[in-house]
């Protein structure tokens, strides 16, 4: 287990489960998944100043969120934002992938260009290719890096969309979004 | 919309570009939330006239109206022109024609409602680099533009409308002669709030200050805003919009 918390600890991405086995090629993978979980939850549990985390595919320390402030001034940063208009678009890919700019647009009804475009810079958004449609349309997908940013394990584990009726707190629409979607609840996905 | 015209308070040279602004779309939820509208039943009449105002609003401040925002006023326009005519009777069957007309409206702004909500959570998360970070982490000058999150643009320009509706109209020739330019109004702005701190909105505005003095200094604040030089916050709802300095400017 120490071999592995050394490992986990030194490198430079995620490391996968498969990096851990190239380098251990005696244990079995089941043992080192037991290892890594136990890892995880001996660092959950004692309160030290890490964590180790499932992230994008791999595993890796990241210091704990109640601590950031002190960091961001040792590093002399101040907190990264996204404006709204890059978060809703990041959900929007995220969420819908893979999704052309008109996709994104339809569902914000206002030009996405700009902020599809430093979503690229950032490198949290990739074009994956082209839509086989006349005009062939770029189609963009999330990457690597957003699922590090996020600290998300994949895709899946995204948190599931809201349904319709949970929208709106005040609950008053409860009644007609029963009644719209009794029995065509195939709209709503 | 009127781009060419000239502007009344002769700050024509400054196109406002805000991109605050989340569009159309997300002015209509604001608008039906703060009514407590029911998304299935919204009064359109009602709503198109205060999504009208809004976009005078930001003409007022030159702010670039985006063409989508027009597109939606076309779109509300149509929806109120089709309620008012009879619903035709259902003949062989097929239900189409009873739809109410704005159903549609109301699905798009569930849709979206759905991802502002996705959005909201997501900015939630222990993010790298904000809240969470790597070992030797590689450190990036942060270039981001974020404006501000505590308080919808929207409150701000509704506090803003009230007392621009207060302000004395001055005549126009004397206006152009003696106002301070934006830049000016920004500079004395941010000194002002630099000083104290924390100021409330209202008190920006002195009573009996001129229309173009009200909305120049309304257009220095957004800009202070953009810069994040300041920051906004508003207790509840309807409480007391308060503008801090922020510290680490």
């Amino acid at each position: 287990m120490g071999i592995i918390e050394a490992l986990v600890f030194a490198s430079e991405r995620p490391i996968r489960e498969d990096d851990i086995k190239k380098v251990l090629p005696a244990v079995k993978p089941k043992d080192i998944r037991e290892a890594l979980q136990d890892l995880i939850e001996i660092h959950d549990k004692n309160s030290g100043g890490m964590y180790i985390t499932q992230v994008a595919g791999g595993y890796q320390f990241r210091t704990r969120a109640e601590f950031s402030q002190y960091i961001r001034s040792l590093l002399e940063i101040k907190p990264k934002r996204l404006s709204r208009a890059a978060m809703e678009t990041l959900s929007i890919v995220a969420y819908r992938q893979p999704v052309t700019r008109q996709d994104i647009e339809r569902l914000r009804g206002v030009d996405s260009g700009g902020v599809l475009k430093l979503l690229l810079d950032r490198k949290l958004l990739k074009i994956m290719g082209k839509q086989d449609i006349p005009g062939k349309p770029l189609i963009y997908g999330t990457t690597k890096e957003f699922l590090e940013t996020f600290g998300l394990k994949d895709l899946t584990s995204l948190p599931s969309l809201k349904e319709m009726n949970e929208l709106f707190d005040e609950g008053e629409i409860e009644q007609q979004t029963s009644l719209l979607f009794g029995d065509e609840d195939t709209q709503t996905e | 919309m009127g781009t060419d015209t000239e502007h009344p308070f002769g700050i024509d040279r400054y196109t406002v570009k805000l991109d605050i602004f989340e569009g159309p779309l997300d002015l209509l939820l604001y608008l039906v939330k703060k009514n407590e509208y029911d998304i299935f039943d919204i009064p359109i009449a009602r709503i198109t006239e205060q999504y009208m105002e809004h976009l005078e609003l930001m003409r007022v401040l030159n702010l670039d109206i985006a063409g989508e925002y027009l597109v939606m006023a076309a779109t509300l326009a149509h929806i109120k022109s089709k309620m008012l005519l009879p619903v035709p009777e259902p003949e062989d069957g097929e239900g189409d024609e009873g739809e109410d007309p704005r159903m549609e409206l109301a699905m798009r702004l569930l849709e979206y409602q759905r991802f502002k909500d996705a959005a909201q959570t997501l900015s939630t998360f222990d993010i790298l680099m904000r809240d969470v970070f790597l070992k030797g982490a590689e450190v990036e000058r942060d270039t981001s533009e974020e404006v501000l999150e505590d308080l919808s643009i929207y409150e701000l320009v509704m506090a803003f409308r009230k007392i621009l509706l207060e302000a004395p109209k001055d005549s126009f020739h004397e206006i152009i002669v003696e106002e301070m330019s934006l830049q000016e109004h920004i500079d004395d702005l941010e000194r002002v709030i630099a000083a104290k701190r924390e100021v409330v909105f209202v008190d920006l505005f002195p009573r009996g200050a001129s229309r173009s003095t009200v909305v120049l200094t309304f257009l220095a604040l957004l800009e202070l805003i953009r810069n994040t030089r300041v920051r906004i916050y508003q207790a509840d709802t309807f409480g007391v919009i308060r503008i801090y300095w922020r510290e680490d400017s």
